[in-house]
């Protein structure tokens, strides 16, 4: 769980690309976020219940990957309260195995345009969330208030 | 404390999230929660209005199909909030339900603070 120091994003420009985050997503991971957000479903955490209702097993809450695909653009403004908008669609499930490194996730995002709006830079990324080598997120967009 | 475990539920590690006297710092009331923060809000609300059984709605069937949120502000522990579940949409094809709902998070004094989008697919009873 790395902090994130704040860039200098005074250059930013409208094609850049943000430097790759890859995490891996475990069980526990998925317990700790149904704690904390209330989601339950035994989807999330119950091989069973997930075969019985046609997943191929446990798989994350969709809510936690866009969290993660989150933080990786906040983080890389350096701060979680600059984000304005963020949509993403569930295309498709990231399945978590039950062993110690669980499921690799690989965000990587780039600059696709730059406003003003009322004196604030604001930046629309466009980020692809990889599983498996495949997007689990379409349409993954979201605008950021840059510093300075 | 809500805010905390759910920062650290999903990494983030911003103090802003986690510790007061850094979100003062950086000109907040108390600690920020993360955008996403908003479902823990919406959800179990969302949840109580489609386990409603007049609204014949399988929940256990249920797969998120899409989410936006937009935030007017940022969100901070000791906010009060009032949610409006809107029904913005409702089709059935190919024998599935397909429904959006919109949420209207607003502070005690009525201004906008947060708006979220749901797309939510089930099975339509055969």
């Amino acid at each position: 769980m790395t902090g994130f120091s704040a860039p200098d994003l005074s250059g930013v420009a409208e094609g850049d690309e943000l430097p790759p985050l890859t995490l891996q997503v475990t069980r526990a991971d998925l317990v700790r976020y149904a704690g904390a957000s209330g989601d339950f479903n035994p989807i999330h955490w119950n091989d069973r219940t997930a075969t019985a209702v046609g997943l191929p097993g446990v798989i994350a809450h969709g809510m936690l990957t866009m969290a993660l695909a989150g933080r990786f653009v906040t983080g890389w403004v350096g701060d979680p309260a600059a984000l304005r908008s963020y949509g993403v669609r569930f295309t498709r499930p990231v399945l978590v195995p039950d062993d110690d490194e669980g499921a690799t996730l690989e965000l990587s995002g780039k600059v696709k345009a730059l406003t003003e709006v009322d004196g604030v830079r604001v930046a629309r990324i466009d980020i692809v969330a990889k599983f498996d080598g495949r997007t689990v997120l379409g349409r993954a967009q979201a605008e950021i208030a840059l510093p300075g | 404390m809500k805010i905390r475990e759910f920062a650290t539920a999903i990494g983030e590690g911003s103090r802003i999230c986690h510790d007061v006297d850094a979100a003062r710092a950086a000109g907040h009331s108390d600690v920020v929660a993360p955008p996403t923060f908003t479902a823990t809000i919406t959800m179990p609300l969302i949840e109580t209005f489609l386990r409603d059984p007049a609204f014949g709605w399988d929940y256990s069937r249920m797969v998120h199909g899409d989410q936006s949120i937009t935030l007017h502000r940022p969100i901070r522990a000791g906010d009060e909030l009032v949610t409006v579940i809107h029904v913005d949409e409702l089709s059935t094809r190919a024998g599935s339900h397909m429904l959006t709902l919109r949420c209207e998070l607003t502070d005690g004094s009525g201004t906008a603070v947060a708006t979220t989008k749901a797309m939510l697919v089930t099975q339509a009873a055969s």
